[in-house]
């Protein structure tokens, strides 16, 4: 087949550039051990929300040194906690916190904003991320896919407090 | 001879298709009007963002734009290409008859479905997008014109391929010739990809808004929209790039580069295409990990045919220019036709395409997508792609083609000659402020992107300079599309027929089909071997996703909800 030299080296490069994209992600999701949302926060009874072991009361809870897991429901159209009236999801600083989302009715989204803390929030299916935050803070979340009428208010609120103005009793009364 | 005295019946049909795909830009446009000032604040008159009307408007110009006018106007350019390509009628005047008709009660039932929405008096309704993500529900007259519409397409295909089988008969020696080539690989790409789509809503989604079944599982129906929804969007480029690659080289005054590689690059979308859909659930619970990085390797590789389309498209368009006499590196640049609308409608169309293909990399890695997943980012990008790669080239197409199927001259040439430069520009405020506004987080389809919990930290620039700027780019291009419809309604109901209103010949290609090896023309290999990568990316996802049940897991739940009802349960 006949391919001009110049056509060639195209081909070669773009070859090159994909191959880069590859190993790029490749790099980060083996070498620097960073997880990605998948199948990890297991399946859940969309009926039954309510009467799970961690969402029946959800907010968040302490489980390490400076390890805290934060359960949120997704529902039509806040979230539980984040949004008013519940309030904001509040968090110690210098913490890593493991979130673990799910929803009551349709699809939403939950996103940190301005962040790539992001993920689906799909019901029957438990999302999981983890986030490591720094100092006192105050960030907004929102719903990014639309889930009914009211999807435009669908937003709330993390607030990270110093550690000692947090209590385990903050964002888990919901 | 114009193609309208050739080939009258087929004429007819072109036309069909194309009033369809122009009226449903005209409505579609216009919705993308009303979204642009009503997001951004400058205008909201279809009420209050409680009630479903944004949706409604967003559902229509999901739906109208990207479905009903890509496809139709694909129809009648196929149509041309195929026949013409083939220098033959089509096979069966019934069947061509039953397609078109299918297509066209489809696009009406589904068409009456979303726009019941506007009104309380008619209990239809389909304010689900063009997702249509279950556990959200539609009337089941959206999902059963849908059905119409694509299984019209299906035979469609069927009467093409029928036409190529009766060419080969009389020409078994031939290599098949270009556009016929393209129209034959894009056609058995789109029977591979609407599989998804078709097991979805016929199996899933029809039954379950019959009320047949009670409950679905929505990882299992978002996998199988994707299956199709993200290949679909390569059946809006490659009628875009059969026109860059049969007819933009001719236009500016030159010969194709190299027909051999677009085979390659025809043959890459048939095989790559499909087995990619997961990469729109990058963020997706319930999916591991590993078939997402199967996705995004297949999806990486898709660079590869535009990357190769980009090459051959401007090098046949450099060779154009000097044709005309133009010198130097960059001198062939000022001799191309700038004021025929068909050249830089094309012309522009495929940089922004360049533009798009620069952020659709980024959405296409796995990691730095979660910067972007759902924000208006995304549509931002894809209005460089389908919005302009493939919008501006098909109306360019049309400045060109209309004549040819009517007859007629192109009416108000100096006005057409604007046209695709303001859609340039409209695009270019519109698009490059979405993108900015998706990187400090702004979401997309939402009827208010204001909230009170929070308010945005733009690192560049503000809020309302970013709204300003889509709200402008929108007007900008509404225009543009006015103009648009303006001069084919002229072109086509105006004027006295002529005997020749475009030159309508395609000059060969410098490198020939003769220069590239014959297995390339072995479809049934090529098709084998796409099935085969689609088993291979799906087999496994799709089973693991439907041990969860495949019709179990989620309930209805309705569109319009009264929040506070919700509240004062759990308060």
């Amino acid at each position: 087949m006949d391919i001009h030299r110049f056509e060639k080296g195209w081909l070669v490069a773009s070859l090159v550039l994909i191959v880069f994209f590859i190993a790029t992600v490749a790099y980060v999701s083996a070498v620097t051990g960073i997880d990605m949302v998948d199948d990890s926060g297991g399946d859940i009874d969309v009926d039954n929300v309510n009467q799970h072991d961690n969402f029946s009361d959800p907010g968040v809870e302490h489980v390490g040194e400076n390890e805290y897991d934060a359960y949120v429901i997704a529902q039509q159209f806040i979230f539980r906690p984040g949004s008013e009236p519940f309030g904001a999801i509040r968090i110690p600083a210098n913490s890593t916190v493991n979130f673990h989302v799910t929803s009551q009715d349709v699809v939403h989204g939950f996103q940190i904003v301005g962040t790539n803390v992001n993920t689906m929030v799909v019901p029957g299916q438990i999302s999981e991320i983890t986030v490591e935050f720094n100092e006192a803070d105050e960030y907004g979340i929102l719903c990014n896919e639309y889930c009914g009428s009211g999807h435009a208010d669908m937003g709330g609120s993390i607030e990270v407090v110093p550690r000692n103005e947090w209590n385990g009793t903050d964002g888990g009364d919901a | 001879m114009a193609y309208v005295d050739r080939r009258p019946l087929e004429a007819r049909v072109v036309r069909v298709a194309f009033g369809a795909a122009f009226l449903f830009l005209g409505l579609g446009g216009l919705g993308g009007l009303i979204q642009s000032l009503h997001r951004t604040g400058y205008f909201q008159f279809i009420g209050e963002i409680t009630d479903g009307n944004y949706y409604t408007v967003l559902t229509s110009h999901g739906v109208f734009m990207v479905l009903f006018f890509t496809i139709f106007f694909l129809m009648g350019a196929f149509t041309w290409a195929l026949t013409r390509s083939l220098d033959r009628d089509l096979n069966n005047p019934r069947m061509t008859k039953y397609w078109i008709t299918s297509m066209c009660v489809g696009a009406f039932l589904t068409s009456l479905a979303i726009i019941g929405g506007f009104t309380n008096a008619i209990p239809i309704e389909a304010n689900v997008l063009y997702t249509m993500y279950a556990p959200l529900q539609a009337h089941p007259l959206y999902y059963i014109g849908l059905t119409l519409f694509v299984t019209g397409t299906w035979v469609a295909g069927y009467d093409w391929i029928s036409t190529y089988w009766g060419w080969r008969s009389d020409n078994p020696d031939e290599r098949i010739p270009l556009m016929a080539f393209m129209v034959l690989t894009t056609m058995l790409m789109w029977y591979i990809l609407t599989v998804g789509i078709a097991i979805e809503v016929l199996f899933f989604l029809i039954p379950w808004s019959l009320g047949l079944v009670n409950e679905i599982n929505p990882t299992l129906t978002r996998t199988l929209f994707w299956y199709f929804g993200h290949a679909v969007v390569y059946f809006w480029l490659l009628p875009a790039y059969l026109l860059w690659y049969a007819v933009l080289p001719k236009l500016s005054g030159g010969r194709l580069f190299s027909d051999p590689l677009a085979r390659v690059v025809f043959i890459l979308f048939l095989i790559l295409g499909t087995p990619v859909g997961i990469h729109h659930q990058y963020l997706d619970p319930g999916i591991p990990e590993g078939f997402k990085f199967v996705a995004m390797t297949n999806t990486m590789f898709l660079l590869l045919p535009s990357l190769l389309t980009a090459f051959t498209v401007v090098a046949s368009i450099e060779h154009g220019g000097r044709q005309r006499g133009g010198k130097g590196y960059l001198g062939w640049l000022r001799t191309l036709p700038w004021k025929n609308p068909a050249f830089s409608g094309m012309a522009l169309a495929g940089i922004m395409f360049a533009a798009g293909g620069f952020s659709g990399m980024i959405n296409a890695g796995m990691n730095i997508n979660y910067l972007v997943h759902n924000t208006i980012w995304v549509p931002g990008h894809f209005h460089l792609t389908v919005g302009t790669a493939s919008a501006l080239t098909f109306m360019a197409g049309a400045y060109w083609l209309v004549p040819q199927i009517t007859g007629k001259n192109l009416a108000a040439k100096k006005l057409a000659a604007v046209q695709p430069f303001l859609w340039f520009v409209g695009m270019t405020f519109m698009s490059n402020a979405m993108h900015r506004a998706g990187l400090f987080g702004m979401p997309r389809r939402t009827s208010e992107p204001m909230y009170d919990a929070f308010s945005y930290d733009p690192a560049i620039g503000t809020v309302g300079e970013v709204n300003s700027q889509i709200a402008l780019g929108g007007v900008i291009l509404t225009v543009s599309l006015g103009i648009f419809l303006y001069v084919i309604v002229r072109t086509w109901f105006g004027g006295e027929k002529v005997e020749s209103p475009v030159d309508a010949e395609l000059p060969p290609a410098m490198s020939g089909p003769e220069h590239s090896p014959r297995v390339l023309d072995n479809l049934k290999l090529w098709v084998g071997v796409a099935v085969l990568l689609v088993i291979l990316a799906y087999t496994v996802p799709i089973a693991y996703i439907a041990t969860d049940g495949l019709w179990s897991g989620s309930e209805t739940y309705p569109v319009v909800v009264d929040a506070l009802d919700t509240l004062e349960v759990l308060l």
